[in-house]
């Protein structure tokens, strides 16, 4: 039966080979950190129907009899054969498969990068990431026990020409209502501010989370981007704006500052793209044969993609992505293109 | 006409179809940066001159997207150019304002 290679296990690679194997073929998942289920398995609860990640990751994951796994593994080199690549996988394994499915995702941007907002440097400063580890029970000192004044800030290293990505993460305004919410019923008492340049509540449900947060936890919505972190002699942060529907400038004094980081493309997309001629898109993700038909298809022959490694994508996206990719993979393989 | 015993005040709403926009599309020609501006804010936010001037460059660029007239404005900044440093379309906003002074110049 033919093996199919899948670069990357998060829950794009995970649900692509458990499809693949019902489809009966042999997926081989090579993923470089030490556990399936990439960024996911580092988040709580999944909007919009507020599931835990880890279930997820266990239903994906019960569906895998039969892969092959290799962890901490990353592809060596891989070269064109006549009909398919012949593999060199860093663990020293060799494989030829007629199909490879790239399923690397996306990097969270290095919220550092942007230092006015003091990420590293100031003592409550965390991003998002973060505070879904922090939900998962990881320690972080940097939270605060008894925060008066929460901040979120969107948009940090997205849709910013200087952080080198003009474009949108689409996830996160979504991510920061979810989190804000989540933290006020952590801190009743607690005030929330988030700061935004546009909302963007795109998908099913979306919106319902943005009326909740006004409606039932009373979150403070302020429409301008944050140009500045200070830090008080109290450790306190210090958040400088325009509130641009007042025409006034805000101070805010918080006592935790949450960072949307965007999401931007693998560092290793560059790498794996050229291993096997693949175009790289101008956003630095992959290139889709075009983006509105053939997501799931590169330019080159047996080559294809799934989830976030052409773009920013959910969570329930991803898995359709997935699940179309290992179709597409099958039609390819049986010759029924 | 029937006198209903009171006046009707003329609307403060814009015309959008009816304002001057001939500075707006000076200004598009010699910083055609202008065009991307989001309004976000982060140059008013970080403007030194903001607090006591009400200076703010998101108002001019708007307000001449309205046909209104900023002249005024202008004069309270300093060109210490912080908020080109923040703007997160790239806007070069300390040119934009020497530029805009030019065309108030030409006038
Ligand atoms: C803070 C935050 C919260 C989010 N919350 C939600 C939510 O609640 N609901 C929702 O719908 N979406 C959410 N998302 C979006 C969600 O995280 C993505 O849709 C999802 O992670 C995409 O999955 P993926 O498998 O394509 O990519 P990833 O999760 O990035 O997985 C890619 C995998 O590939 C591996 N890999 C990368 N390069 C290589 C290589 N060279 N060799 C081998 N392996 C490699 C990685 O280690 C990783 O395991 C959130 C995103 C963020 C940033
Ligand atoms: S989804 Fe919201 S926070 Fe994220 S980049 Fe887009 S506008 Fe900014
Ligand atoms: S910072 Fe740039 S995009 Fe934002 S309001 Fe000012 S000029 Fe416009
Ligand atoms: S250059 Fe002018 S508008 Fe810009 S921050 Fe300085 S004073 Fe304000």
């Amino acid at each position: 039966m033919d093996k199919v290679l899948i670069i990357g296990g998060g829950i794009a690679g995970m649900e692509a080979a458990g499809q693949l194997l019902k489809l009966g073929y042999e997926p081989v998942i090579a993923e470089k950190e030490d556990h399936l289920g990439g960024h996911v398995a580092g988040w709580h609860k999944l909007f919009p129907d507020m599931m835990d990640a880890s279930a997820l990751i266990e239903q994906l994951a019960s569906k895998l009899d039969g892969a092959t796994v290799y962890l901490r593994t990353r592809v060596a080199y891989m070269n064109r054969l006549k009909d398919g690549y012949s593999v060199m996988l860093s663990n020293g394994t060799g494989l030829v498969c007629r199909a490879v499915l790239i399923a690397s995702g996306f990097r969270l941007f290095d919220a550092a990068k942007k230092e006015e907002y003091g990420y590293g440097v100031y003592d409550h400063v965390i991003t998002n990431s973060d505070l879904e580890a922090w939900f998962n029970g990881v320690e972080d000192f940097r939270v605060p026990e008894n925060p008066r004044h929460i901040a979120f800030v969107h948009c940090v290293g997205s849709r910013d020409l200087k952080a080198g990505n003009p474009q949108c993460s689409k996830v996160c305004c979504m991510t920061a209502i979810k989190q804000a919410i989540e933290m006020k019923e952590k801190f009743p008492d607690a005030e929330i501010w988030c700061f935004y340049m546009d909302l963007r509540l795109f998908g099913k449900k979306y919106e319902d989370f943005y009326i909740n947060a006004q409606r039932d936890h009373g979150i403070h919505f302020v429409r301008g981007r944050v140009s500045e972190v200070g830090e008080d002699i109290d450790g306190r942060v210090v958040l400088k704006a325009e509130d641009t529907l007042a025409g006034t400038q805000v101070k805010l004094k918080a006592d935790l500052l949450v960072l949307m980081a965007g999401m931007l493309c693998n560092e290793d997309t560059a790498t794996i793209a050229s291993m096997v001629r693949a175009a790289v898109d101008s956003d630095g993700f992959m290139r889709s044969r075009d983006n509105i038909y053939r997501i799931n298809e590169s330019n080159r022959p047996g080559i294809f993609f799934a989830g976030a490694c052409t773009g920013t994508k959910t969570v329930p996206e991803t898995v359709a992505e997935a699940r179309a990719a290992a179709l597409d993979i099958h039609n390819y393989l049986s010759g029924n293109d | 006409m029937i006198d209903f015993g009171f006046g009707l005040s003329r609307s403060s709403a814009v015309r959008l179809d009816e304002v001057d926009l001939s500075l707006y599309k000076r200004l598009e020609e010699l910083e055609p940066q202008v065009r991307t501006c989001i309004g976000c804010g982060s140059c008013s936010a970080t403007c030194t001159a903001g607090p006591w001037s009400g200076m703010s460059i998101r108002k001019v660029i708007l307000n001449l997207q309205r046909g209104r007239d900023i002249e005024k404005m202008l004069s309270n900044c300093m060109l210490c150019g912080k908020c080109t440093m923040v703007c997160p379309r790239g806007i070069n906003t300390r040119h934009l304002i020497l530029s805009l002074c030019r065309i108030y110049e030409k006038k």
